[in-house]
């Protein structure tokens, strides 16, 4: 089917998108490396030289360095262990025959299109606030005293939020994988005596393996890059600072242009480390 | 399921469900529920839930005090011109790639992809940089350009599953049937593009429409979209629930209705279809 016009033609066809994100990629990925190795300080006379890797020693043995490192990965692993473990269940309730399924997706799902400026921002003020918000009424009617969210438990409260947008899409991707389930291979084992939860274990998760690494690694990719979350509830303080927001703060608030670009270098391997393994498993899928 | 179940099984889990259901779904319950009250009766203790004077003052205030029509069409525009000319770029591109496949297809398909997880701090500067010395910051054309070409991959992607699902004996079908080029493409590929190409647009502007990272960055005034709007509240002054509610309901509403439609496509968008 493949003539030799239609091979030019195809290449024709795909150029512009192929030109575009090549540009896309190479240009601020080298005007990063290029600032990374530079003393650059837009606000104190711009560029002051060349200063080789100090940029990169800098940012990494600098105190807020490691704590960052840390925040990052307790709020994706957070994330991530929240939105599996009640993806799972949630997927197996909605699984289930029931009435008005339709409209409980719906309810389920509809957090993924809230914006995160707009879900961390109702949060914050109307569940959140030790005052008014709801979670305080509710503490106060059983006398307990209301937990100042974001300042006493910061990165649990975080968890919570993102957990809240990215729950929906950890269930419907479960739920898919549910519904592809051989219901014979289950009724079979049912016959010869598995309990119900050896049937979860031994033939339901290991056939959700697939749609749970899926979730897990499109989460990660998204979650190391979380931003406004933090950006309008805490700013970065009490420890929320994550490696992202570090990045942002150096480059934008202290405006250390070169400082900041090594971070970003940093961020760019720890996110491309996890990329490889999320190519691998979708590369394996086109070969189908 | 085949398998008969007993009705109070049934029942037992549309109560469970529902429940459930309900819960995730409170905050934004709440945040509707809260813009039509006063701002007394939002902060009101123990809380008042649906027995209060309906209220639609707090949608004119947040109108009046930050013109939300402004952000709501650099929304629209963002959104949809980012998505518009991604769909024109990726369409052709995803079109070559399903139907003229060479060695290096999965190659090309696995490095646009790639770009998707360049983090987007890491690059901040430079781009923020380039806009300046072009004298677009704050330009509504130069985050349809960004947002574009942020989503492409995901646009090529996408188009690429659903292409590749269309099955070539139906075109050889139409050859034999004596199609010409033109009645192929008119007659036969576009209908059976159309849905996918639909569904990669809804998916593709939902993602534009909330990104928050450049929007955020890039714009102050004049090519500000919700996402910033909505930021704006995050000042003390913005502690006015009524208000806050008001402005976050109308930010979000479009999307939400929007998503709904989408849901059963969001599944496969999202994950190529590796998941079925």
């Amino acid at each position: 089917m493949a003539t030799q016009s239609s091979r030019a033609a195809a290449r024709i066809m795909m150029a512009p998108a192929v030109f575009l994100l090549l540009v896309w990629m190479l240009v601020p990925l080298c005007m990063t490396l290029w600032f990374s190795v530079r003393d650059y300080r837009p606000l104190r006379g711009g560029d002051l030289g060349y200063v080789g890797l100090e940029n990169f020693a800098r940012f990494v043995s600098s105190s807020s360095f490691w704590p960052a490192i840390f925040t990052t990965l307790l709020i994706v692993g957070g994330v991530l262990l929240v939105s599996i473990v009640f993806g799972v269940l949630l997927a197996m309730l909605l699984d289930q025959p029931m009435w008005g399924q339709g409209i409980v997706r719906i309810l389920v799902i509809a957090p993924f299109f809230v914006m995160p400026t707009v879900s961390a921002l109702v949060w914050k003020n109307m569940f959140m606030d030790p005052t008014n918000g709801v979670f305080a009424h509710i503490w106060r009617a059983f006398g307990a005293d209301p937990v100042v969210w974001l300042t006493d438990v910061p990165i649990l409260s975080l968890v919570l939020i993102i957990s809240w947008q990215w729950l929906p899409f950890a269930t419907l991707i479960l739920l898919t994988a549910f519904q592809s389930l051989d219901s014979e291979q289950l009724e079979a084992a049912e016959m010869d005596g598995a309990s119900p939860l050896a049937r979860f274990f031994f033939i339901a998760l290991p056939h959700l393996s697939r749609a749970i690494t899926i979730v897990i690694l499109i989460q990660t990719i998204f979650l190391l890059a979380v931003f406004a979350e933090i950006f309008v509830t805490t700013g970065g303080a009490f420890g929320t600072r994550t490696l992202t927001y570090l990045i942002y703060q150096r480059v934008l608030e202290s405006q250390n242009v070169g400082l900041g670009s090594a971070g970003g270098v940093y961020a760019i391997i720890l996110a491309n480390i996890v990329a490889l393994f999320l190519m691998r498993i979708v590369g394996k899928n086109l070969d189908r | 399921m085949a398998r008969a179940v007993s009705t109070q099984r049934k029942a037992l889990n549309t109560a469970i469900a529902w429940i459930i259901g309900l819960l995730i779904f409170f905050p934004i319950l709440w945040t509707i529920l809260t813009s039509f009250k006063t701002e007394a009766e939002a902060i009101a203790n123990p809380p008042v839930i649906l027995f209060f004077d309906w209220t639609l003052e707090n949608y004119g205030v947040v109108q009046e005090r930050s013109n939300y029509m402004r952000f709501l069409w650099n929304s629209v525009i963002i959104a949809g011109g980012s998505t518009l000319l991604g769909i024109l770029i990726a369409v052709p591109a995803a079109w070559s790639m399903a139907f003229v496949p060479s060695r290096r297809t999965k190659d090309i398909l696995l490095w646009m992809l790639s770009t998707k997880m360049l983090p987007a701090v890491g690059v901040l500067y430079p781009i923020y940089l380039l806009c300046i010395q072009l004298g677009v910051l704050d330009n509504r054309v130069a985050l349809v350009v960004i947002l574009m070409l942020i989503n492409l991959p995901i646009i090529v992607w996408m188009l690429y599953t659903y292409f590749r699902e269309i099955p070539g004996e139906i075109l050889e079908a139409a050859r034999m049937d004596g199609a010409g080029l033109k009645e192929e493409l008119l007659y036969v590929l576009t209908p059976m593009a159309i849905p996918g190409i639909a569904s990669t647009i809804l998916l593709n502007f939902i993602l534009a429409w909330n990104e928050a990272f450049w929007t955020l960055n890039l714009t102050s005034v004049d090519a500000a979209p919700l996402t910033a709007f909505i930021a704006s509240y995050s000042s003390p002054e913005g502690l006015f629930f009524a208000k806050l509610s008001a402005a976050s309901t109308m930010a979000i509403a479009p999307i939400l209705i929007l998503g709904w439609f989408s849901q059963k496509q969001l599944v496969r968008g999202l994950t190529f279809g590796a998941v079925k």
